[in-house]
């Protein structure tokens, strides 16, 4: 039988909700899950990944190097533990792709990187070239199968479960040669754009960082999350965090506003999942209404207030 | 000290990438290739530490066939100090790159590697995470911003959440995301330059490295194509749709 352990991904505080794909496609592969929680005090991450669908066991490897999430640090601790399970999954986010490969490395495996479909509980389909192909690979179940999870092919898995939850650890040596200084996050208060189910982005043609005012304020009214370009980060209207793309987030929202963006391949390959996409664009032959369900030709700073306008009367 | 970085021949970011008809592979017949856009980073932020000073050696390191030599050639007319070939047919996959990575290090004794986070082929993102395992040295993988002082280093990385800094001692392995720099253009002088600058070729199996397990790859195909292309006429008109279509 398959025994699958996924590491869970949280900040100290919160499971984040990329844990929960992680489990749709432990899932799919079938097995027994269990979830691993690394941190200084893991109790209220702990309690919440108790509730995924189908979890047997939460555990908890509970240390104070596990307060901040390091590579160096967290991988030694999930190879050890890999030698019980068949299966290794993270989420393809930033921390799952830091460490990851740091642990499959110390076993030996190569990983496979950003599962899309489960074809068998050893073969994966997986995106390549930004996406514009899909390789099936077949992995060796020997010594087990390590791999990180799309989250933008996912939907996350119910919480209605009762796993249990068991103090685990492990007598991996921790290096000291890498240390945590600070984390600059994003407190914007508003939607978090790898979850929310509305995404409203813009790009170099918004302009400028107080022109980006317009697009936080559709997002508002929409209750989006806000994204961009890199053309847009890279101008510096907005955080890198909000970077959507190939080399940014990949995000699959119900809804999806493209705004002064002209779709290159690298931006598209963010939003493919996205269920409507909608181009607003001054450029009618900008590559972005070859792929919006609805596109609308115009200047953005006439539409969006019209289209708040609209809005308001609904 | 001593910088390698990695140097991978892959398709030009521009191109959009077909899969064969068959679904064996992909089209590169004729197809644009270059220098993975991460990979010209790397290199140019190894110059930047050489060139704010400290004493650095800079070596580009390519793994492929010999026709990745011009892709070696043109790293070091941006100003690399040499460059090593390690020759092969193959297609490797990341934990063989970085086996192969980790044999030179140890024969190079290198004090950095900087890698691409990612090669725009294969999107796999492990490559450096790997080989830092192996050499059990630190990891700073998404690097926007790098400081070096002294024996450590500071590094600004890109994550989810925002931007984390992180210490870590050298000798060390690090990523680069896009925002770290913008590569230099070379200059024709330098291309001249370069053509003499020392190109050491290795055949992969002089190297002594052990095959590394890989997955195998049974197909390829074609994503699912999205059928866009309707445009509304106005703002009313957008709005309809999208309460025709559950949305509001
Ligand atoms: C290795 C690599 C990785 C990359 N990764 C990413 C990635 O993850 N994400 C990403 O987005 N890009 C990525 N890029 C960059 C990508 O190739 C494009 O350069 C970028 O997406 C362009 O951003 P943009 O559409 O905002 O800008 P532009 O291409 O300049 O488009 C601006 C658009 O705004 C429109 N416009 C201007 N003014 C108005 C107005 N008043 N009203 C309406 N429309 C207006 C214009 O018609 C135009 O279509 C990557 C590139 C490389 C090489
Ligand atoms: N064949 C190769 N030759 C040189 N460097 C490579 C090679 N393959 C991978 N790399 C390096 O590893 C990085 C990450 O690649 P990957 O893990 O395949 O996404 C690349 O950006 C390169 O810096």
């Amino acid at each position: 039988m398959n025994r699958i352990l996924v590491i869970a991904e949280h900040d100290g505080k919160k499971l984040n909700p990329a844990t929960a794909k992680a489990v749709s496609c432990a899932l799919a592969i079938g097995g027994e899950i269990d979830i691993a929680v690394f941190a200084a005090d893991a109790a209220a991450v702990a309690g919440s990944a108790a509730k995924l669908k189908g979890v047997k066991r939460v555990l908890n490897i509970e240390r104070a190097e596990n307060a901040h999430q390091l590579a160096a640090a967290l991988a030694p601790q999930i190879a050890k533990l890999a030698k019980d399970y068949t299966h290794l999954l993270a989420p393809s986010t930033t921390f799952g792709k830091d460490v990851l490969p740091r642990a499959a490395a110390l076993l030996g495996v190569q990983q496979v990187s950003d599962i899309m479909k489960v074809v068998d509980a050893h073969t994966f389909e997986r995106p390549m070239y930004a996406g514009n192909a899909i390789v099936t690979v077949k992995a060796p179940a020997m010594p087990c199968i390590v791999a990180t999870v799309r989250t933008a092919s996912w939907q996350a898995c119910s919480e209605d479960g009762h796993a249990e939850i068991t103090a685990a650890g492990t007598d991996a040596a921790i290096p000291q040669h890498t240390r945590f200084v600070e984390l600059k996050a994003d407190v914007s208060g508003r939607p978090d754009l790898q979850s929310a189910a509305r995404v409203v982005s813009g790009g170099r043609g918004v302009g400028s960082k107080e022109n980006f005012a317009v697009i936080y304020k559709f997002a508002d009214k929409l209750g989006a999350a806000v994204g961009a370009s890199r053309a847009a980060v890279d101008a510096g209207f907005v955080p890198n965090d909000l970077q959507v793309g190939q080399t940014g987030k990949i995000i699959a929202p119900e809804l999806y506003v493209a705004v002064g963006i002209s779709g290159a391949i690298q931006h598209l390959t963010g939003i493919k999942d996205a269920r409507t996409i909608v181009a607003i664009n001054k450029d009618p032959d900008a590559p972005i209404f070859q792929v919006a369900d609805i596109g609308l030709v115009g200047d953005l700073f006439q539409i969006l207030p019209e289209l708040e306008q609209e809005l308001d009367k609904l | 000290m001593k910088i390698l970085v990695g140097i991978k021949r892959v398709v030009d970011f521009s191109v959009r990438v077909q899969v064969k008809k068959d679904g064996s592979g992909v089209n590169t017949d004729g197809v644009k290739l270059g220098i993975n856009p991460f990979d010209e980073i790397a290199l140019e932020e190894a110059l930047r530490i050489r060139e704010r000073g400290t004493q650095a050696e800079v070596v580009a390191v390519s793994i492929g066939p010999a026709e990745v030599q011009p892709q070696l050639r043109t790293a070091l007319a941006m100003g690399a100090d040499r460059a090593i070939l390690v020759e092969t047919g193959e297609v490797l996959q990341p934990l063989m790159v970085a086996r192969v990575f980790h044999e030179l290090v140890k024969r190079e004794n290198a004090d950095l590697v900087i890698l691409g986070k990612q090669a725009i082929d294969d999107d796999s993102n492990q490559t450096g995470q790997m080989l830092a395992a192996l050499w059990d040295r630190p990891q700073a993988t998404f690097a926007s911003k790098v400081e070096l002082k002294d024996k450590t280093l500071m590094v600004t990385r890109e994550v989810d959440a925002g931007l984390e800094t992180i210490e870590i001692d050298l000798p060390a392995v690090i990523t680069t995301d896009l925002r770290l720099n913008t590569p230099r253009f070379v200059k024709m002088p330098d291309i001249m330059k370069a053509r003499s600058k020392p190109l050491q070729v290795l055949k992969l199996e002089e190297l002594g490295v052990t095959a590394a397990p890989k997955l195998e790859v049974t197909s390829y195909a074609p994503p699912p194509q999205r059928v866009g292309g309707k445009k509304v006429e106005d703002v009313t008109a957008l709005v309809a749709t999208l309460r025709q279509r559950g949305i509001l």
